[in-house]
């Protein structure tokens, strides 16, 4: 993790204020007046995204309007040598879109148009600000929607998805974002528009577009989504499966994808989350049970009845000391209120929590878990997990408060664990919330050189001044070299006085 | 890592030597497909010594294997725990690997429903041109740590870097199947295939076979749990008329399709050219002036297969009506005496909001192969 006294040297202030005024008059012939922010009380809201530990105030915020907006600011920007920081909804939790002090934020946030839905074709062309799940919304009643739900769809942006890959609780069966946006039309920093990927199968020459999705805007800013609809399935029912032990639950997980079933949704939640969702949502969570299994079936009601038969079967095979199946659609709900509320619940029940996202080989989900167990008595801190059990993605809930600086630096460095735990049983630091700033010491233990000099390449054949948001993702060299050093001394820094990175 | 395994020592040695000498390599696996992609006369890198399958664990849905295990031996192992590669690739040929596929990124009838390669792909380990061994993604469906330099790998045609291991996702088999066939237009078929697609139904892949303004035969596969197909043949049939194929004969057909082993994949003329083209859903029927007379629509239209003079104009023309319409066209398949030299595929600078990424493909192929080692020109 990074300290948080970070990243800048001491800013030289009359050299920064002579550059924000010099972006904001170049800035301003071709911006309405509401759209471009200076005044630190303008853009104190842009300060920080979802990860709020992570602060900096930008030289200034532009809000445009339409595309050729877009790309005259990243021509003004590229001429200046100004670094360019995208935005989208701000809910990411990884820091991406923290601002540079010497940089612009450009927020996405009024290209917010459904621009077309065409039902025969199962498409929506839509502008990156539009929320996540007003696509579902605008599209319902053609019995269509917009397959990734991440738990902020109601808030994040597609502009925010498209970069970030995200997932979310139906994701084993339905696909990443990846899987299911055909085209992305945007500007590189020179200001050039580009499409990547095509409403055909496939296009001519690399597959850009698969690079592109989960680029943490590193690569180009995205001004049109054509995504992928899908048919909406005429029946959900959920399986609330409860396990007086850990291991077993892990276990019935696997029992599961090795019958040959991939359910809609397959999630777990440990003791300590059903314990603190409970209380906020009164679902009628089995509070004795080591973990609770969500395993979801959709589909027509034929196939449904004959899935959950299946699923329940091999939940019961696998041990499971209770099983509830949702006989409607508001049980349906009520059962998934918890999973869905884990975040808000962990908010009630500490001051501060902190989200990892690590994934891991789903046979080794107990043995992680463990070792999460032991972590919170060597940080002396309390972890909620709930996780994408079917997909292996992880995410423990670090429980601290903040207003105390040195319990902050313990949930860090128990954050930092558990991701080097995720890499060491074969999996990564990041599922789908980005490595953003926040996990960017991380990619020096899951990459070896060789590699991170190769993101660096992909890094340049987009964006070869390295202006668009070039602090995020990727760590330098030196970055990598200093972090092995910290960490070899124990944490223990030999100049504790000094700023660092 | 493996750093010291010799056969990947002799590819580092091979790829240096190249380097050294400023020579190109054509990476090359059972060669079943070399007849794909332009042609060059490079000397060839052989990826055969590197086989066999690393890890399979079913229950984690996904196999990591080295780019030379045949492809037959990946089906086998996958088929024995009832799993499969879903996108169903094209193996053109009893010895075709599992790295060839990769890079020849191609897919069957499944991907309309289950998405193409590189949505399975997961992970890869290459080798780039200074030789350096580097592994990207994972063995985990959710990776977003880095940029997913694996998913770059299929389609890539060897032209980025030699990929020695691949961690593929794959998914079982269809608990049931059923195959329905009809005899209708293609207008209406494609109508048909789309208002389908729309709606909860175990639709799995679909192919059309006929001439362009005449009724053809139009193939209907669906997968999916055994209820959801039971409900959904006679409410499909009773739609478009249509009648069920015997399981074998089905299973027959949909590999013959998958394979081009169908009347007109197989009788090439030596003038003619097989063009591919890609297109979008909203694309009705087309019609080719000088094209024979049957085509094959595949993926509800989405790919469609046209025999043709192996000429310029005809490739300009084919070029021109897909682009048109969205997609682009591919010189798949040319006959012996068409001229090897023509260019295979629509590109970049053809493309409406590509000029730029032609500079940015040239560049993310130096930033991994510096001296052009693998600079075939296969994939332009």
């Amino acid at each position: 993790m990074i300290p948080m006294n970070i990243m800048t040297l001491p800013p030289d202030i009359a050299a920064i204020s002579a550059l924000q005024s010099k972006l904001v008059s170049a800035l301003r012939p071709i911006l309405p007046e509401h759209a471009l922010l200076w005044e630190p009380e303008d853009t104190i809201p842009y300060e920080c995204d979802g990860l709020a530990a992570y602060k900096r105030m930008p030289l200034a915020v532009a809000l445009p309007e339409t595309e050729g907006q877009v790309a005259q600011i990243l021509k003004i920007c590229f001429a200046m040598k100004i670094p360019v920081v995208p935005r989208g909804s701000g809910t990411g939790l990884s820091g991406g879109a923290m601002p540079i002090s010497q940089g612009l934020v450009l927020s996405l946030a009024k290209l917010k148009k459904i621009l077309s839905i065409d039902p025969f074709t199962r498409t929506a062309v839509v502008q990156p600000g539009v929320r996540n799940l007003a696509i579902s919304e605008a599209v319902a009643h053609l019995g269509l929607y917009y397959a990734p739900d991440p738990s902020s769809q109601i808030a994040c942006s597609i502009g925010g998805n498209v970069n970030e890959n995200s997932g979310g609780v139906h994701c084993l069966k339905y696909g990443l974002t990846l899987h299911n946006v055909l085209r992305v039309r945007g500007i590189l920093m020179n200001g050039e528009i580009v499409e990547f990927g095509s409403l055909a199968p496939d296009t001519p020459g690399l597959d850009l577009l698969a690079i592109v999705l989960g680029s943490e805007g590193m690569l180009a800013v995205v001004t049109e989504v054509t995504v992928k609809l899908v048919a909406k399935p005429r029946l959900a029912r959920v399986i609330m499966a409860s396990f007086d032990d850990i291991e077993k639950g892990g276990n019935a997980v696997a029992a599961i994808i090795a019958a040959g079933i991939i359910p809609a949704g397959l999630e777990m939640m440990d003791q300590a989350t059903t314990r603190a969702v409970e209380e906020f949502v009164n679902a009628g969570y089995d509070l004795e049970a080591a973990a609770i299994l969500l395993c979801e079936s959709d589909g027509t009601p034929e196939e449904v009845a004959e899935e959950i038969e299946r699923m329940t079967k091999v939940l019961e095979q696998s041990g499971a000391s209770g099983i509830r199946i949702s006989r409607d659609e508001t049980e349906r709900l009520k059962f998934w209120s918890g999973r869905k509320n884990a975040f808000p619940a962990a908010g009630r029940i500490a001051a501060d929590y902190y989200c990892m996202d690590g994934t891991i080989p789903r046979r080794h989900i107990a043995t992680l878990l463990k070792r999460i167990q032991g972590m919170e008595k060597k940080y002396g801190l309390g972890c909620l997990n709930v996780f994408h059990a079917g997909d292996g993605n992880m995410h423990p809930l670090i429980l601290f408060n903040g207003a105390d600086k040195e319990e902050w630096h313990r949930a860090e460095e128990f954050g930092t664990d558990i991701l080097e735990a995720c890499v060491e049983l074969g999996g990564t630091i990041t599922g789908e919330h980005g490595v953003g700033l926040e996990k960017i010491n991380s990619m020096c233990v899951q990459f070896g050189e060789g590699e991170r000099e190769s993101f660096w390449g992909v890094k340049s054949a987009f964006d070869p001044e390295k202006l668009l948001n070039p602090d995020k993702g990727i760590p330098t060299l030196s970055r990598c070299a200093e972090y092995g050093r910290m960490r070899i001394s124990g944490g223990k820094l030999p100049h504790p006085e000094l700023e660092r990175f | 890592m493996n750093a010291a395994n010799p056969i990947i020592e002799a590819f580092r040695e091979q790829i240096l030597h190249a380097s050294n000498n400023k020579t190109k390599l054509s990476i090359e696996g059972g060669g079943t497909k070399s007849w794909y992609g332009n042609s060059n006369t490079h000397t060839k890198l052989d990826t055969r010594a590197y086989s066999g399958i690393l890890e399979y664990q079913p229950e984690e849905l996904v196999i990591t294997a080295c780019a030379g295990t045949p492809l037959k031996v990946i089906e086998a192992a996958l088929k024995e725990k009832n799993q499969m590669l879903a996108f169903e690739p094209p193996h053109f040929g009893k010895h075709a690997t599992f790295g060839g596929a990769i890079a020849a990124g191609l897919a069957g009838p499944g991907r309309i429903s289950v998405g193409n390669f590189r949505d399975f792909v997961l992970g890869t380990r290459i080798m780039d041109g200074r030789g350096q061994d580097l592994s990207f993604g994972g063995q985990v469906m959710k990776n977003v740590a880095g940029y997913d330099v694996s998913r770059l790998l299929p389609g890539s045609m060897g032209t980025l870097s030699l990929l020695l291991e691949a961690s593929v996702k794959v998914l079982p088999r269809p608990a049931a199947t059923a195959t329905l066939r009809c005899q209708i237009s293609q207008e209406k078929a494609l109508r048909v295939l789309n208002e389908w697609a729309g709606q909860p139904l175990p639709l799995s892949a679909s192919c059309w076979i006929g001439n362009s303004n005449e009724e053809g035969q139009l193939s209907i596969r669906l997968a999916g749990a055994a209820a959801a197909i039971k409900a959904a043949v006679p409410l499909m049939s009773s739609l478009v008329n249509a009648s069920e194929v015997d399981p074998q004969s089905a299973e027959v057909f949909w590999n013959a399709l998958r394979e081009h082993q169908l009347p007109l994949f197989e009788n090439l003329a030596a003038d003619q050219t097989l063009y591919r083209l890609a297109l979008p859903a909203a694309c009705g029927p087309l019609s080719i002036p000088d094209a024979s007379n049957e085509i094959i629509l595949e993926w509800h239209g989405q790919q469609r297969w046209i025999k043709a003079q192996g000429d310029e104009a005809t490739f300009n023309l084919i070029k021109q009506l897909a682009s048109s319409h969205g997609g682009h066209a591919t010189r798949f398949k040319q006959g012996s005496s068409v001229d090897t030299s023509f260019q295979r595929f629509t590109l970049l600078s053809e493309q409406a909001h590509s000029q730029a990424l032609e500079l940015v493909q040239e560049r993310l192929r130096s930033a991994f192969d510096p001296s052009g080692v693998f600079a075939t020109k296969r994939l332009p």
